[in-house]
């Protein structure tokens, strides 16, 4: 019995031992290392390096790891939500007892790549140009309304800066924290920012030529002590995509332009190099239908509402995307989404059901509004002229026949699409909408609040308008979603953008790259770099 | 000369502002938003308000001036945007059309010379392949040959750091643009070598006892040179101005893709002047054409 007690003890002890030299194996394996230049091919040349004047990844994923902002989400939880902020620029904030002042402690010894020492002043002129009150202007402000609510921001010392509010708005945070919102220097022009952007994050910006590349070196006098790792970033500028892979799959390259990947673009990576990690996820941009509601006869609710229910967008995703898609309303369903409809309460609208018993339905409208298979109502379809919106809109022009609607495509030069769509120069029209951060108040005044920019098809409904502003207060999470459903559910019901799905992308890197983290819920946040590693 | 480019100029100017769409247009549409009084104040800060007959007059003026302008989308002096890339091209075009002579012409005098032999077709269905296959699938099945056998990617992704360094990254594109001008220039060869070989001169030659070596290239080849060099010219003016496929695929930053990038950003400064420059190099590459004439046959005269 003691001998057999002592060989358990032995077993279990070696066991042990081996256990925790694996641990320290994999701990010493893991210890970061310094330097290195991380190469990843960019699929354009932005149109500028100034985030705050562009609504494209294009620039977020080069530009975001030349500044840093006041607060940001945490760069390695993949979910982005209000749970998930972390402290930059600022190392602490807090409410007002009426939510509507909103003061950060800003920190100190911090300086602009140029060696100018950053203050609360900067804060201040970031947000004056944002909301236009600075002498300097920018070209485009597409994110002016995301501020609406802030009155103004002021300075207390260098060290202290307050956002007053008209009302009280949580989601101030969850918008200071994406990377749309980076600090901008009060001594650099709106100008310099576009083509030598000056900022305080983990590299400096060195060098952008067109077509060919945009270089950044590491920031050497980082606040953060000992980040960056990397000596630099150089983005490729390589256009055609099969290129692009198989840079990657020889090692020119050691990521893929961030989330840009199709499914069957990633297999065939994974095919050609089975080292690779890749990982497909939701990006929080939405294929949608937008119709001209002031243009006859899409005035007609009923008309609208027959076109809504024509859809099978499972088809959809199963075609587009060979299934890597999600079924959902305006916000990003769950899982990767916070505030997406779940299932059981997407079923309950019109056109998310049974696509037979909806199609049934819509066909009844549409002979009531006098229109059937021999009298079809003939459309144009609008749409960029690039595969990523001409394609499912083939597919809406077959699923849309199916209710007695005859549609043409029309391809539309993509530099004069939103010029059209602005003009109202369309009737109905396939969109891409990317949502910067995963949240009710970005989402719903910019893409459905009366007056909005963004609000392509001019839906404005002034009840829904008061409920957009009544979950902007809530504090209580739960709460607000609930009442965030409800909203969703309603602009679904109203037609007012059906969401056709939500595509999952993917994203490759080499095995060496370390600390690679890719959000799951907006494509637009994640790209700072500072302690990605490479273990060469 | 002259009279071409100002033809040329005209015709830029005018079928550029007949595409849909500016600058202005191009930038709002990467913001997802059109802000109509932002857009006016960038259309006017860029002078793009102006009646276009005063918006001509201020380009040929600057380009009397040697200034043209600068890119609306890198904010930079054209100049600067375009003059780096211009020996790029150079390089990559002058390298396919070496191909294409140092190939071409050979195997198209000896195609001619064993005319229905072994040899002869199979010269013939390798310039037939050349010329039928696309230039980007010639390029990709390359790209990808090279990654599937040798694990690298010949594709420009750094300026190189010298001159073998330099042969070495553009003779494998030249390569796949010069398979093509080649087979063009094989089967002309061949063509009209073929004819003055026929010639009552050429029997002649042989009748005096002249070498075969001697006949075929110092007698027919000469002969048989004009149409072939009228087509090595046409050849290098499009090499110029037409590799935009080839930059894209093996990802060379040289002018011709910059011109696409340009056409789609609508920024006119650099798609002017780029035109501008390639239409030059065209008509004065006629012009260097011409003159070979008259050396290569020796009746050709240019009256003053």
């Amino acid at each position: 019995m003691t001998a057999k007690l002592t060989a358990l003890a032995a077993a279990v002890m070696a066991v042990a031992s081996i256990a925790v030299a694996s641990i320290a194996n994999v701990q010493a394996a893991e210890q970061p290392k310094h330097g290195g230049i991380l190469r990843i091919f960019h699929r354009e040349t932005p149109p500028s390096l100034s985030i705050h004047e562009e609504a494209t990844f294009s620039v977020n994923i080069p530009a975001m790891a030349i500044f840093n902002n006041l607060i940001i989400y945490d760069q390695h939880i993949p979910q982005n939500s209000i749970d998930t902020i972390r402290p930059e620029l600022a190392t602490s904030w807090a409410w007002d007892k009426s939510n509507t002042a909103l003061t950060f402690k800003l920190r100190q010894g911090v300086k602009w790549h140029d060696g100018v020492p950053f203050t609360a002043k900067d804060v201040k002129c970031t947000f004056d140009l944002l909301q236009g009150k600075a002498k300097d202007k920018f070209r485009k402000d597409p994110r002016k309304g995301w501020y609406d609510n802030v009155t103004d921001v002021t300075v207390k010392g260098d060290d202290e800066v307050t956002f007053h509010l008209k009302r009280p708005q949580p989601s101030l945070l969850a918008m200071l924290a994406s990377g749309y919102s980076p600090i901008y220097p009060c001594h650099v022009s709106a100008a310099q920012m576009r083509t030598h952007p000056i900022g305080t994050g983990p590299f400096k910006f060195v060098d952008e030529k067109q077509n060919e590349y945009i270089k950044l070196a590491r920031n050497p006098d980082y606040w953060k002590k000992g980040l960056p790792y990397l000596d630099g970033i150089e983005y490729t500028i390589i256009k055609n995509r099969a290129t692009a892979v198989l840079a990657f799959v020889a090692g020119k390259e050691d990521v893929t332009f961030p989330t840009e990947m199709t499914a069957a673009l990633e297999a065939d990576i994974k095919k050609q190099d089975p080292t690779a990690i890749c990982e497909l996820k939701p990006i929080n941009v939405s294929t949608n239908l937008i119709v001209n509601r002031d243009k006859p006869p899409f005035n007609n609710p009923d008309l609208r509402k027959a076109m809504a229910m024509s859809l099978d967008r499972k088809a959809f995703i199963d075609i587009i995307l060979q299934g890597h898609g999600d079924i959902g309303g305006s916000l990003l369903p769950p899982p990767e989404g916070v505030w997406g409809m779940p299932p059981e309460v997407l079923k309950t609208i019109p056109g998310y059901g049974d696509v037979k018993k909806d199609r049934e339905e819509a066909r009844a409208i549409m002979k009531k509004l006098g229109y059937g298979p021999d009298k079809p109502l003939k459309i144009k379809v609008s749409t960029r002229n690039l595969a990523t919106y001409r394609d499912p809109a083939v597919v809406l022009i077959d699923q849309l026949k199916t209710v007695y609607i005859q549609a043409e495509l029309e391809p539309v030069e993509s530099g004069a699409w939103f010029a059209k769509v602005a003009r109202g120069d369309y009737a109905v029209g396939l969109n891409l909408t990317g949502n910067g951060i995963d949240d009710p108040d970005q989402s719903f005044y910019e893409n459905y609040g009366c007056g909005s920019q963004r609000n392509y098809t001019h839906y404005c409904n002034k009840d829904l308008q008061k409920l957009f502003d009544e979950q902007s207060q809530m504090t209580d999470v739960a709460k607000r979603k609930k009442l965030v459903w409800e909203i969703d559910k309603k602009i679904q019901e109203d037609v007012a953008r059906p969401i056709l799905f939500h595509a999952r992308t993917g994203t490759c890197w080499k095995p060496y790259v370390k600390n690679m983290t890719i959000m799951s819920n907006s494509s637009y946040n994640g790209y700072r770099f500072e302690d990605i590693w490479l273990d060469k | 000369m002259l009279l071409t480019l100002f033809g040329i100029s005209v015709l830029v100017f005018v079928m550029l502002r007949l595409v849909p769409g500016n600058i202005a247009d191009i930038l709002f549409d990467a913001a997802g938003m059109i802000d109509t009084a932002d857009k006016a104040k960038l259309e006017h800060d860029l002078g793009l308000d102006k009646p276009i007959v005063v918006q001509y007059g201020e380009w040929i003026n600057g380009l009397a001036h040697g200034d043209l302008g600068y890119s609306y989308v890198s904010e930079k002096p054209a100049i600067d945007e375009i003059l780096p890339r211009i020996p790029i091209t150079a390089k990559l075009a002058g390298l396919a059309l070496a191909f294409s002579v140092i190939f071409g012409v050979p195997l198209g005098v000896i195609s001619a010379v064993k005319q229905n032999t072994v040899l002869d077709y199979f010269l013939r269905v390798i310039s037939l392949s050349g010329l039928s296959m696309p230039a980007f699938w010639l390029g990709l099945l390359i790209l990808m040959a090279c990654v599937a056998w040798f694990g690298f990617i010949p594709i420009y992704t750094d300026p190189p750091k010298g001159f073998w360094d330099a042969l070495w990254l553009f003779s494998v594109p030249a390569a796949a643009v010069g398979f093509r001008s080649s087979a063009l220039v094989m089967r002309l060869t061949r063509s009209a070598m073929l004819e003055v070989l026929r010639q009552d001169y050429i029997r002649t030659a042989r009748a005096k006892g002249a070498s075969d070596r001697t006949v075929n290239y110092r007698h027919a080849l000469r002969n048989a040179l004009l149409p072939v060099v009228t087509v090595i010219g046409i050849e290098a003016a499009f090499l110029m101005g037409g590799l935009i496929v080839t930059e894209t695929v093996f990802n060379i930053p040289g002018i011709a893709r910059f011109l696409v990038e340009a056409i789609r950003w609508r920024d006119y400064p650099i798609v002017q002047n780029l035109v501008m420059f390639i239409a030059a190099v065209a008509v004065l590459i006629n012009f260097l054409i011409d003159l070979l004439y008259a050396v290569l046959d020796p009746r050709i005269r240019y009256a003053g």
